[in-house]
């Protein structure tokens, strides 16, 4: 029978099903400081012991300070959940990439930079951009902290086979488009709960020709259309990522390996329950306006009129985002007029996409009206790529901050983050009320769309501007 | 965890859609490593005037009084009602454990979000998908001067007001561990043979992975 990806994945890791609930055997398990305390506290408590601690790879990230961290952290209360991980790690005897480890950084990028996700993998962390690592062909979904204790415990998760949604992106992107304005464009049109209960692959002629990175930024933004997994298939990019990676197989495992993974594809006449065709081409860079990543439109476009909504809830809900993010009707996405930039997250933060921001920034200054310009990179080594290959330079002469990698101003547990209605270009995932900072507007675009509009302190286009 | 079989209580009508887990719990708040405590920053944004961080004694706050959870009416709810996509963003289990710090025992909404909706299992919440009609009319009548009460009859998979009833569906498997209050690592570890058996085989199968 032909096999969608998700299939074929979820297939090989059933230990037992009863009535259509499944155990899944899970290979990877990412572990960061936020969701993790009470899970080990709960089987400390239960006096139960850890499963597979190989499985396991733990990081501090979303509390890290970004800045001065030779002073180790400030804050009282994140430095209690640091110190907790660091603890329940040595006690468990878990690899932990420690604040100082050049190889610290977000979790999600971290995990691919090592080898530690690879194809056909099931992936799990308590933190619902796990689907990032479905870029690499595995199943990687997001958990809550009692799954997190429940993996801890048994190595299995216990799930329902997802439905399956092909989205397939046909045609080329436009110069200056990217992965984030294919999410951010797909979000748009089947909204934030469209992917609900599905498994989301992407596949086209567009997926084909992004780098591993873009398929990063894809599949990290499929939680926000609702999808606890987003897919691509295996290809020779895929591969060569993964070759010579820290945890990456060796010799004739590697070989075994490559021979395995290049059937992680969905087979040709694979059946889909839903199927969705995009083309390219047609993809304009992308702003969100409201506070709903679904709530986007081009940069050459208008703020849409609530009342043309016909959705009478969604009618509601845009008047609402739109007294929030301090929004009229009918105001162009081009007159709006920014604070502060933010660069960097778990969706926008690889080296690709401090390349393309730089390549906007290079030789030009970020405008007066800009309070603060940051750049934080995704981990201690996209950061030391990035300085070998001179970015730090450009973004700094330009204007920009450029910081130690962390979650930092994507949802502001550190020190970075908007004071009231401070408005923002992020490269971030969310723009909920309140996420970058109480009382802060946020507007999710691509890191060239930031880069320009920090240099021209509102949003431009960045295919004019460049 | 609390089992849930009956319970009855007053519905609190939260007219919006795309109810996010940074609004349920805002991200200061999750710097904490217990799992209580987080009942009095239920939707803090919405809930205060004043700008909250862990710490500060609620009590010394500034309440919005515009916000439904502040009504008289609803002071005592503990069924939640709100509309589509509740619960979307965040995998933090945090939201659950705020809302039942609160006291919500049941959300009712016309769909969830997939994390959110797990989460809620197995932390002693009830969050029932029901009918876009059946939302407008409890947001009618949760939002009338009588207000709305309803008793959930989980086992019979009923919801029950004071002249209807209303059946809803649940997943077999988590019903039977709410009813219960049943922890399912401890189910899980029943097939630890079975997990155990399982990795013999896979590991044949795909040695690269035995790192």
């Amino acid at each position: 029978m032909a096999l969608t990806l998700y299939e074929k994945i979820f297939n090989r890791h059933v230990v037992r099903e009863d009535n259509g609930t499944y155990l899944i055997y899970i290979d990877r398990h990412l572990v960061h400081e936020v969701t993790s305390p009470q899970a080990f506290e709960g089987l400390r408590i239960a006096d139960r012991e850890i499963w597979r601690t190989n499985s396991i790879l733990a990081v501090p990230d979303h509390n890290v300070p970004t800045t001065g961290r030779e002073k180790g952290i400030l804050d009282p209360i994140s430095k209690i959940q640091i110190d907790t991980l660091d603890d329940n790690c040595k006690k468990n005897k878990l690899m932990q990439f420690q604040m100082d480890d050049i190889r610290q950084g977000i979790v999600h990028v971290i995990g691919p930079e090592q080898g530690s996700t690879l194809p056909g993998m099931t992936i799990v962390c308590g933190d619902s951009h796990t689907s990032t690592h479905g870029a690499f062909g595995a199943l990687a979904v997001g958990i809550g902290t009692s799954e997190v204790e429940h993996v801890l415990a048994t190595q299995c998760l216990i799930l329902k086979k997802f439905k399956t949604m092909l989205i397939n992106i046909s045609g080329t992107l436009g110069d200056h488009v990217s992965a984030k304005d294919i999410a951010l464009h797909i979000i748009g049109q089947i909204g934030t709960a469209g992917g609900t209960g599905h498994a989301i692959e992407f596949s086209g002629s567009a997926i084909k020709n992004l780098s591993m990175e873009g398929r990063m930024t894809l599949c990290n933004m499929a939680i926000e259309a609702g999808s606890r997994a987003g897919l691509v298939g295996v290809d020779y990019k895929t591969i060569d990522y993964l070759k010579s990676k820290p945890f990456s197989p060796l010799g004739e495992n590697w070989e075994k390996a490559v021979t395995d993974w290049k059937n992680l594809v969905s087979d040709k006449d694979a059946k889909f329950d839903k199927k969705i065709e995009i083309d390219a081409s047609s993809i304009e860079p992308q702003v969100t306006w409201g506070t709903s990543p679904e709530m986007v439109c081009s940069i050459n476009d208008k703020i849409p009129d609530p009342l043309q909504e016909k959705n009478l809830s969604n009618q509601k809900g845009y008047q609402g985002a739109l007294e929030y993010m301090g929004l009229k009707k009918g105001t162009s996405i081009k007159d709006i007029k920014l604070d502060k930039i933010f660069i960097g997250s778990c969706t926008n933060s690889r080296i690709e996409d401090l390349r393309k921001a730089a390549g906007i920034v290079k030789r030009k200054k970020v405008a007066k009206n800009i309070k603060l310009a940051l750049v934080v990179p995704g981990s201690g080594l996209v950061k030391n790529q990035a300085e070998e290959e001179g970015l730090d330079k450009i973004f700094i002469n330009a204007g920009f901050e450029w910081r130690d990698p962390g979650c930092s101003m994507c949802l502001a547990m550190n020190a970075d983050r908007l004071e009231p209605h401070e408005r923002c270009a992020s490269t971030s995932n969310r723009n909920f009320e309140g996420r970058q900072g109480q009382g802060g507007r946020t507007h999710l675009v691509s890191p060239e769309m930031a880069a320009a509009a920090a240099i021209h302190g509102k949003f431009v286009d960045v295919r004019e501007a460049s | 965890m609390l089992p849930i079989n009956k319970h009855h209580g007053i519905v609190i009508p939260l007219d919006r859609a795309n109810v996010d887990t940074d609004a349920i719990i805002p991200k200061q708040f999750l710097k904490s490593i217990k799992k209580s405590g987080f009942g009095p920053n239920l939707f803090d944004e919405w809930r205060y005037l004043d700008h909250g961080e862990p710490g500060i004694n609620p009590k010394n706050r500034e309440l919005n009084p515009d916000f439904i959870l502040n009504k008289h009416n609803y002071r005592d709810g503990t069924i939640l009602l709100s509309r589509e996509n509740f619960g979307c963003g965040s995998s933090r289990e945090h939201a659950p454990w705020a809302l039942l710090d609160y006291g919500i025992r049941i959300i009712l909404a016309p769909s969830f979000a997939d994390i959110f909706y797990g989460n809620c299992f197995k932390n002693g919440i009830l969050p029932i998908q029901i009918s876009d009609e059946l939302t407008d009319l409890f947001f009618k009548k949760a939002l009338s001067k009588i207000g709305l009460n309803l008793t959930i009859d989980l086992e019979k998979q009923l919801i029950i007001t004071d002249d209807d009833k209303y059946n809803f569906k649940v997943d077999e498997f988590k019903k039977h561990c709410l009813m219960n209050g049943l922890d399912d690592i401890g189910l899980t570890l029943v097939y630890g043979e079975d997990i155990k058996d399982f990795e013999n085989n896979y590991y044949n199968q795909y040695p690269w992975l035995t790192k």
